[in-house]
């Protein structure tokens, strides 16, 4: 009978407890609401910020030249005019530059994938004299800023005979990227080797352990890289400007980068421009966001 | 498995001749397979290296075939000539610029950290420009910034009196405040994204479990995220001190360096490329790859060495 009350009484305890405990939740909930209003405040206020000067070049990208001059930014365009695009497209060569970019993309991904995972599986699967100093030589060269050394890089490219050929981009980009090597390194170091192995004894090649075991298992690691590298390849200036300055090997960076001459005032093809260039990467963007996301995040811890 | 025991067993000529088969092989595989990248690596990274610290004891053009040894003068006159150090003073902008943007890249991860409604979008949004080409962002913001232009227009609207406004890019006391901005504005999100994974690192429960003892979020952030997350966030301070001492896209497209917008960055391409001294620029280009070479240092000591308390 005492067992039994003392329980009832726990139970009550435990009941008020919890009662107390929702209230005080409820309480501390009341208590943030002006804070929680003040941090919605702030978020769309952000947002905005970064929203608007796109949202204004998207307006004007599709007003009139007359138009433009006499409306102000964010007056809405009297009708959906794609006029600026086709002159952007076809007399801006922003058409070519989306070819260019895609032929050089294209191969600079392959190379960098190919080269970055046949360095990895070299390094981090065999034993050879050499194997720790190449993988310093490596180690040191992600450390050097490829941006200091242009002057003579320049010199090199031209002694080759690549200067002003799409080579000279495409051999940059995939020479000059260890980033992708460490991803790829890092990722191996998890892939235990019973499954080369199990392979070797069987009577595989190396080269069939790398073509059918390790560039599989490798596939999270070169879906990052080649959403790192094909973001930063897409986006990258200074090199196609440098090497490739004749305007038939225009990419997209460097055909928008013309348009400040001869389109100097005429804002509405330049906003048509930059519209085209930006809508890639919004799509790639919304499809891919989780691996953006996860991807950035290992790609810049590393540099 | 079986049958390679058998063999060692009965013909042990066989398995010697497998196991040299085998180290051919490997040394076949280990050649074949780096030549290209260590060809790439030693052409485009090492060999230039060498060059430019040969050139920068030199007197060159780039053209000719007249190149003559003048030993320290290039570096003489990167030290002398105020206009070569003078630019790196316009760091000091991009890294007081990119300790705001930390600053606030850990407030918006923290607050996107807790569950509120459109969070995603808000993360995407202020993620979103550092995806965006560089050439774009520098036009959007020429257009921003221009004469009659988007900030113009939203000032006008707030009360400012039009013939008043500055130009934002043609005022040397103001062109690089506007410059900064558009760093930031690119770049916050990322930053924000690196810390967000940091944090969700941390326990929800402790969160909760403060949260219910009263703590307000500022307590949350000071006393349980930010140890947490010492080691992503000091990382960042070192990128930002490397960014700022190599600025160099944003303000090449949109101002090409001028009205005291130029950097060291600037200053050493226009100085091979522009001018043509292969030997000054190159003796430019050491002197920074020596800077950047003692950030890293200072990372790779004081803060990679402390890594285990990443989380990884």
């Amino acid at each position: 009978m005492a067992n039994k009350v003392k329980l009832q009484k726990q139970y009550n305890d435990h009941m008020a407890e919890k009662a107390e405990r929702k209230a005080r939740k409820k309480k501390v909930r009341l208590k943030k609401l002006p804070l929680t209003l003040l941090k919605y405040a702030v978020l769309i206020f952000t947002a905005a910020v970064i929203l608007l000067p796109l949202v204004v070049v998207f307006l004007g990208s599709f007003k009139g030249h007359e138009e433009f001059l006499t409306t102000g930014v964010f007056e809405l365009p009297k009708n959906l005019n794609f006029d600026n695009y086709v002159r952007a497209f076809v007399d801006g060569k922003m058409s070519l530059g989306f070819f260019n970019t895609v032929i050089i993309l294209f191969a600079s991904i392959i190379a960098t994938v190919l080269t970055g995972t046949m360095t990895a599986y070299i390094i981090n699967r065999f034993k050879f004299p050499g194997r720790g100093m190449i993988s310093n030589l490596f180690l040191v060269a992600s450390l050097i800023p490829s941006i200091t050394m242009q002057m003579s890089v320049f010199q090199i490219i031209n002694k080759m005979g690549l200067f002003n050929t799409r080579w000279s981009t495409i051999l940059l980009f995939a020479g000059t990227d260890i980033i992708s090597i460490y991803i790829f390194l890092q990722f191996l170091e998890n892939i235990s080797y019973s499954l080369d192995e199990s392979a070797i004894m069987d009577g595989a090649s190396y080269f069939k352990v790398y073509r059918k075991i390790i560039l599989p298992l490798l596939k999270p690691a070169i879906v990052t890289v080649i959403i790192i590298k094909g973001v930063g390849f897409y986006n990258e200036f200074y090199t196609p400007y440098l090497y490739m300055p004749s305007s038939d090997l225009a990419v997209i960076s460097t055909a928008l980068y013309k348009f400040t001459g001869p389109y100097g005032s005429q804002w509405e093809i330049i906003c048509a421009g930059i519209v085209i260039t930006l809508l890639p990467t919004l799509i790639i963007f919304l499809l891919l966001q989780k691996q953006i996301y996860a991807g950035m995040t290992q790609g810049s811890v590393k540099e | 498995m079986e049958n390679e025991e058998e063999k060692k067993v009965k013909k042990p000529s066989v398995l010697k001749e497998f196991l040299t088969r085998r180290k051919t092989q490997k040394w076949i595989i280990v050649i074949s397979f780096l030549i290209v990248p260590m060809f790439l690596l030693i052409a485009f990274t090492y060999l230039p290296f060498v060059d430019m610290v040969k050139y920068s004891f030199m007197k060159w053009d780039g053209f000719s075939t007249k190149k003559s040894w003048v030993g320290l003068d290039n570096y003489l006159e990167v030290f002398t000539r105020p206009e070569y150090l003078k630019v790196l003073k316009n760091s000091i902008y991009y890294f007081v610029g990119s300790l705001i943007q930390i600053a606030l890249a850990l407030f918006f991860a923290t607050v996107l950290n807790a569950k509120i409604k459109g969070g995603n979008f808000f993360k995407g949004v202020i993620f979103f420009p550092s995806l965006i080409n560089g050439v774009a962002v520098g036009m959007v913001f020429l257009y921003f910034y221009k004469g009659g232009g988007t900030l113009d227009t939203i000032l006008t609207a707030l009360g400012a009196d039009p013939e008043q406004l500055p130009l934002w890019l043609g005022n040397a006391a103001i062109i690089n405040f506007s410059l900064v901005f558009v760093s930031l504005w690119r770049y916050m999100g990322q930053n924000m994204v690196m810390f967000n994974g940091a944090i969700q690192s941390v326990s929800g429960e402790l969160l909760e479990a403060a949260s219910l003892d009263g703590a307000n979020t500022w307590q949350q952030f000071m006393y349980i995220i930010l140890p947490n997350i010492k080691t992503v966030v000091s990382l960042n301070l070192i990128l930002a001190v490397k960014g700022a001492i190599s600025v160099f896209e944003i303000p090449y497209i949109m101002t090409g360096g001028n009205n005291g917008s130029s950097t060291f960055v600037i200053q050493t391409l226009n100085t091979a490329f522009g001018s043509r001294k292969i030997g000054l620029a190159s003796a430019m280009g050491v002197v920074l790859l020596i800077f950047i070479m003692i950030v890293t240092f200072i990372q790779k000591h004081f803060i990679e060495g402390k890594r285990d308390d990443y989380g990884k």
